[in-house]
């Protein structure tokens, strides 16, 4: 396949099964995602696409195959899943802001407490990200206080605090209202531009076409398919993907 | 003539006896055991809320125990069981034993209220506060510590208000273990020699339960109020 690299990928993926109850949700999953690489997940609701997100920083655990992150088994738990997380950076459909922290603290947390950077360092970064992010206004505000978007927009920043190796998107926008998308979207899109590893599970066609190097389509549980995104909107080739667009695509 | 008697009498009281003292003892029982019923009742949650079973099931043994078991019989089995039978000794001084006695069984029997109450807390945390602490890379600890604890305490200041009104009303179970000059001990011996002022005894210090309760109540409301996190 043209999309690998003989380099070692940053994240691999190999047989990787996992249930909920009798519900097979992750069926032999084989995948990999090269450094710099813009990886978008997309596929029905209940195709198993958030769970193979969070199955790659371990918030899901697995039952079978194996996940490497940088050549290295994911560990089980404790420090070395800590430390392992730590590099890997996530951004939750809900934003998950640290409720009692203000915008400010909520980004320099990781990087003070886990990095041990210094608090005036971890400030200095924190303000500079909060600035690409469009928000450094808000810094001294509780996330409560900020919209939607904003509030997305500062979960990004606090993911770039940490100087992850990649991040891991989980639906970003879906729980936005329709006017806020787009400064999240583009946020995302100059990430991607800054040859930032992305996985991203999203509904977001637009952005899948502007920023993605690469496009797997989830369904049941299985990758049914992958293709850049041109070929995979113009020309699908499964029919479960087919079906798919043809009820997207047209609104 | 016959009211005026009544009201010196009533007044003689508190020169014959130490009222005051007395809620003094109470007072003093309540802070100390508030103070380690609260340090041991956040172990137990970290216990409960840990990702190690052995510890989720101590957790939870601990509070099924003290909290099923009435005050009486803790104190009881304090002072036949620990301290005559067993010998232990907490001070070589009787009143101060009996005192520190007093407050063992207190802040055991206490800690599992406390235990519940904070976790009731903790589930007013939403998961994904701990899947983000624990996707920037904090462990159990520091994500307890500076993520889930400050909201759950945040979200436990009524039940905890509850069990302090709780233990301070508990205080006078004390007498059980031989602090003889706390409020309960004093009101039995002053019935005892004044029964003509029966009432007026007990109201006396059933106004002054609610005199040191009703700010607590008062005090958790607001501060739950105030301190409630907003999402």
């Amino acid at each position: 396949m043209d999309v690998t690299s003989a380099t070692t990928p940053l994240v691999r993926l190999s047989g990787v099964n996992k249930h909920f109850g009798d519900l097979h949700v992750l069926r032999d999953i084989d995948l990999e995602v090269d450094k710099g690489e813009v990886l978008v997940v997309i596929g029905p609701s209940g195709s198993g696409k958030s769970t193979l997100c969070r199955a790659i920083n371990r918030l899901e655990p697995i039952d079978s195959g194996t996940i490497e992150l940088d050549g290295e088994p994911l560990p089980q738990e404790g420090k070395a899943l800590a430390r392992l997380r730590s590099d890997v950076g996530m951004v939750f459909q809900s934003f998950n802001l640290f409720a009692h922290k203000t915008v400010l603290e909520n980004v320099t947390l990781g990087p003070v407490k886990v990095r041990r950077t210094k608090k005036a360092d971890a400030r200095e970064e924190a303000l500079t990200l909060l600035d690409r992010v469009g928000v450094k206004d808000q810094a001294d505000k509780l996330p409560a206080q900020l919209s939607g978007g904003q509030q997305q927009r500062v979960a990004i920043a606090r993911a770039l605090a940490m100087h992850p190796k990649v991040i891991l998107f989980d639906e970003p926008t879906s729980a936005l209202d329709p006017e806020m998308v787009g400064e999240v979207l583009d946020v995302m899109v100059g990430l991607a531009r800054d040859g930032m590893t992305m996985v991203v599970v999203t509904h977001e066609m637009g952005f899948a076409r502007k920023a993605a190097n690469r496009v797997v389509f989830m369904a049941d549980g299985r990758l049914v398919e992958q293709a850049t995104p041109e070929e995979f909107f113009t020309n699908p080739q499964s029919t479960r993907a087919k079906d798919f667009l043809s009820k997207i695509l047209p609104h | 003539m016959r009211s005026d008697g009544f009201v010196s009498q009533f007044a003689d009281l508190f020169d014959e006896y130490d009222v005051l003292g007395a809620f003094w003892v109470n007072i003093q029982l309540t802070l100390w055991s508030a103070l380690f019923a609260g340090i041991l009742g956040t172990i137990l949650a970290l216990f409960r809320i840990s990702p190690i079973p052995s510890l989720r099931w101590a957790g939870t043994a601990y509070v099924n125990i003290f909290r099923n078991t009435p005050l009486t019989i803790i104190m009881v089995l304090l002072s036949l069981g620990v301290w005559t039978q067993l010998g232990v000794q907490l001070s070589g001084d009787f009143t101060t034993n009996f005192f520190r006695f007093g407050v063992v069984g207190l802040s055991v029997y206490t800690a599992s209220f406390v235990c519940e109450s904070i976790r009731s807390g903790v589930n007013t945390v939403p998961i994904g506060q701990a899947e983000a602490a624990r996707s920037i890379g904090l462990s159990f600890l520091p994500a307890a510590r500076l993520i889930i604890l400050p909201q759950a305490f945040r979200g436990s200041i009524a039940p905890l208000g509850s069990t302090l009104i709780a233990l301070t009303k508990n205080s006078t179970v004390a007498s059980v273990v031989g602090v003889s000059t706390e409020t309960s001990g004093l009101l039995k011996t002053m019935l005892e020699f004044h029964s003509s002022l029966l009432v007026a005894i007990f109201l006396t210090f059933a106004l002054g339960y609610v005199i040191l309760v009703i700010p607590v109540g008062i005090a958790t409301t607001a501060l739950s109020r105030r301190l409630a996190v907003k999402r």
